[in-house]
């Protein structure tokens, strides 16, 4: 894994609240930003129309309780609210609203029931979403059953390596060890959206918060290159079974966007250029290389799937990606050693320095993709 | 050469009172930091070295630092105090910009070496201070300062993903020197390094070229290497309450010697530029919490908007993230704690893997390490986002002692 912050923006939770926020300040809208009184009793918004685009609203509690202030759409989908808004406080809300219709504005004096609901209506033009696409739709569904068929190996492989493990067989987990994280790491940016149970499976010894136990893979790893077998190892591995069964019933159910799809391509190599490259995240097993061979294959899957969609729209990009995914793989090639991979002990300072500046020219074109996808 | 002794021409008269050269109109800068003789530095002029407070804390923020923590070698208590005396006349000497030993450079025997090593001659003072602070190994038996040390000089804990290299973290002493030259910066350190050999050796070092907070309101906020304004909120010189309540020791917090002090951090911290470079600006905002051009916290429009996390926006999302830097770096977040940032850019030639090594070096001045930096860092070690692009390298905590009196030395305090 890598440090443990969770990469829940970049890959699910994606929501680009006020993408137009960049450089320039929200603009007001006609009228500039609209005044809302709430009181305990009322709700005075001073205008209740506006264009698409941001609309910005200056909510100011005249009232004696803490209040909170919504944009609804239709069936009460919160498009924007700001809360916890004390007696005498002015709070401002700025909400970007893509589609013309009718919206409800309401304050929620004491912070509870429905609300004080007022119309609000939103006329011009709407902007389209790129995800109505069906070339980008086709790409989604097509990682879509890749991320399926590495998540159902990974249980798998898992079940395999935690019987080695709880059997004291240690010759034949070791083996199993590598193998059963190539399926682990080709899929990681979508298993490591899951927030918690990223650090439980994947967690690092470095890296695990204060008060948290070390378990997962790299607690085994440890057990088995260096300290032999403990008394909790069994244990141990049953919970890297339980918590690799959720992740993967997760990852099965979870909707990507094409975006997310493309932001997983670049974080996958981001993965290999951080953790793999200084031989950090298999320190115990030194199979770090198979990690980065799973990295990068992951990578190049996301990047298949929106083949199509790059090709049609910048055709020069592919072009370049595939040459560098080509030059990547000569490259790791050469360090086959039977079924797998040589020792991360093994490479030399040049070998390893030329690993990294392959990852460095494949990130670049790489982290161009989204922005083609989103065009 | 005039064989005048360096600086003289620059028109200094006298401990306490700064001039500028050249006919510059500039008043005192109190180190004491009330709000009414601040002045904005126009970069060339001295910073006083006496005040009830050390110097270069709450002085505007200088453009250029060398930091650098010693181990003492000697182990007599008599030879500790002279260094600090020696020292503390190199400083005041210096910080005024003046030679670091009257006529050292080139006004002494022909066939001694200069006492002074000459790289800042003709250069004006730049806004020099040097700020001394001495760490948690200082107080043991060597010095019969173990009953001295502050219970707040506390050994930091490990935090999530720290990857501390011995060979920057801890130390006896440090010294902080910043200044608008950074020829004048590292002069002054390699002075007081040269006055110490035998008694002290350099531990670790650490340049810095570029400012990453500003810590007055008169100066404009600066960017760190992600690109992204750094330090807005930032306790400034001219809070005086924020700086009694978040900075400075106070009589009652012990122990009684350090009255007018404060703890110093600093954390080397590198970061991975060229992954970050290759982020989305939509996605380096949400884990910065702030827009890129203006600084803006995001759901807001100025850089000085107040942060507001308790805005949301479709389905009821946070604007400002769970895991975005500014939340979890705020005071709400953390129950009112805030420090006083005063860190440096940094690139240090390569990782030997294609990459600058380049970050940020953080350092920080609060008055109770455990209860403010302690808990920030716990909060974002474990969930900021940002981490995923930043290592902390070295490290160090050092108790600052209070200013220097007309006559006295650094630590006299402590140690008389």
């Amino acid at each position: 894994m890598p440090l443990p912050a969770v990469r829940l923006t970049a890959l699910l939770g994606s929501v680009l609240l006020l993408a137009a926020c960049g450089d320039e300040p929200a603009p007001a809208g006609a009228g500039g930003p609209i005044a809302v009184e709430a009181t305990d009793d009322a709700c005075k918004v001073a205008r209740t129309t506006a264009n698409t685009g941001n609309v910005t609203f200056e909510v100011t509690n005249k009232g004696s309780k803490v209040t909170e202030f919504y944009l609804f759409a239709e069936g009460d989908r919160i498009l924007g609210e700001v809360e916890n808004i004390g007696p005498g406080l002015t709070r401002r809300l700025i909400v970007e609203v893509t589609e013309a219709g009718k919206l409800q504005t309401a304050c929620k004096p004491g912070m509870k029931g429905d609300g004080i609901r007022g119309e609000f209506t939103v006329s011009g033009e709407g902007r389209k979403a790129t995800d109505g696409d069906a070339g980008l739709a086709e790409a989604t569904k097509s990682y879509q059953r890749y991320v399926n068929s590495q998540a159902d190996s990974l249980l798998a492989k898992t079940t395999e390596f935690v019987d080695a493990v709880k059997a004291g067989k240690v010759e034949e987990a070791k083996a199993l060890f590598p193998v059963t994280r190539t399926y682990w790491e080709r899929i990681e940016p979508v298993a490591e959206s899951f927030g918690d149970l990223d650090p439980k499976i994947d967690g690092r010894e470095d890296v695990i918060e204060e008060g948290m136990e070390f378990t997962g893979f790299h607690r085994l790893e440890k057990d088995l290159w260096q300290d032999g077998l403990q008394a909790d190892s069994a244990g141990v591995a049953d919970r890297l079974l339980t918590d690799v069964k959720d992740i993967v019933a997760k990852a099965k159910a979870v909707e990507l966007t094409p975006l997310q799809l493309a932001n997983g391509a670049k974080e996958l190599l981001d993965e290999v250029a951080t953790g793999k490259i200084t031989g950090e995240e298999d320190r115990y097993s030194h199979t770090d290389l198979w990690d980065f061979r799973a990295n990068v294959d992951g990578s190049q899957a996301a990047v298949a799937a929106l083949r199509p969609v790059i090709q049609g729209r910048d055709a020069a990009l592919v072009t370049s990606v595939d040459e560098k995914f080509k030059a990547l793989d000569e490259l790791l090639e050469q360090h086959r050693a039977g079924d797998g991979f040589k020792l991360y002990t093994e490479l030399s300072e040049d070998e390893v320095k030329a690993l990294a500046a392959a990852v460095d020219a494949l990130g670049e074109p790489i982290s161009r993709v989204a922005e083609v996808v989103s065009q | 050469m005039t064989g005048l002794p360096r600086r003289r021409l620059l028109g200094f008269a006298g401990a306490g009172v700064a001039l500028a050269g050249a006919g510059a109109a500039v008043g005192a800068l109190s180190s004491s930091s009330s709000s009414s003789d601040q002045v904005r530095l126009t970069g060339a002029e001295a910073v006083p070295f006496h005040g009830e407070h050390q110097a270069g804390i709450t002085t505007p923020a200088q453009d250029r630092m060398h930091f650098v923590a010693l181990d003492v070698t000697t182990t007599k208590r008599a030879e500790l105090i002279s260094l600090l005396k020696e020292w503390t006349e190199a400083a005041r000497r210096m910080t005024a910009g003046q030679e670091a030993v009257e006529g050292g450079a080139v006004g002494g025997n022909a066939q001694a070496p200069p006492k002074d090593t000459g790289e800042a001659l003709d250069l004006p003072p730049s806004a020099l201070t040097l700020t001394i602070g001495f760490g948690p190994s200082l107080f043991d038996e060597r010095f019969g300062l173990s009953g001295l040390k502050p219970p707040k000089l506390i050994d930091l804990p490990r935090f999530p993903g720290d990857d501390l290299d011995e060979r920057r973290t801890g130390g006896d002493l440090c010294i902080q020197a910043c200044a608008n030259d950074p020829q004048v910066a590292v002069h002054a350190i390699r002075n007081l390094v040269r006055i110490g050999f035998g008694r002290v050796s350099v531990r670790w070092s650490q340049l810095g070229f570029g400012r990453t907070s500003s810590t007055s309101t008169a100066q404009a906020t600066p960017r760190n290497l992600f690109g992204f304004k750094d330090g807005t909120n930032n306790v400034k010189a001219e809070d005086a309450d924020a700086l009694r309540e978040h900075v400075w020791v106070a009589p009652g917090d012990g122990p009684d010697w350090l009255v007018g002090g404060t703890y110093l951090v600093a954390r080397r911290i590198r970061m991975h530029i060229e992954i970050w470079d290759r982020t989305p600006l939509a996605e380096q905002e949400q884990i910065v919490g702030r827009t890129k051009g203006v600084g803006a916290p995001l759901g807001q429009v100025a850089e000085f908007d107040p942060v507001d996390l308790h805005v949301k926006g479709k389905g009821g999302q946070p604007v400002i993230g769970e895991t975005a830097h500014v939340r979890l770096a705020s005071a709400e977040h953390l129950g009112g704690v805030r420090i006083l940032r005063r860190g440096y850019n940094f690139t240090d030639g390569s990782d030997g893997l294609g990459h600058l090594d380049a970050g940020l070096f953080f350092l920080c001045f609060n008055r109770d390490t455990g209860k403010q930096f302690v808990p920030m860092q716990a909060a974002l070690a474990a969930k900021d986002k940002m981490m995923e692009y930043l290592e902390h390298n070295g490290s160090g905590h050092f108790v600052v002692p209070p200013g220097v009196r007309e006559g006295g030395f650094w630590g006299d305090t402590l140690f008389t």
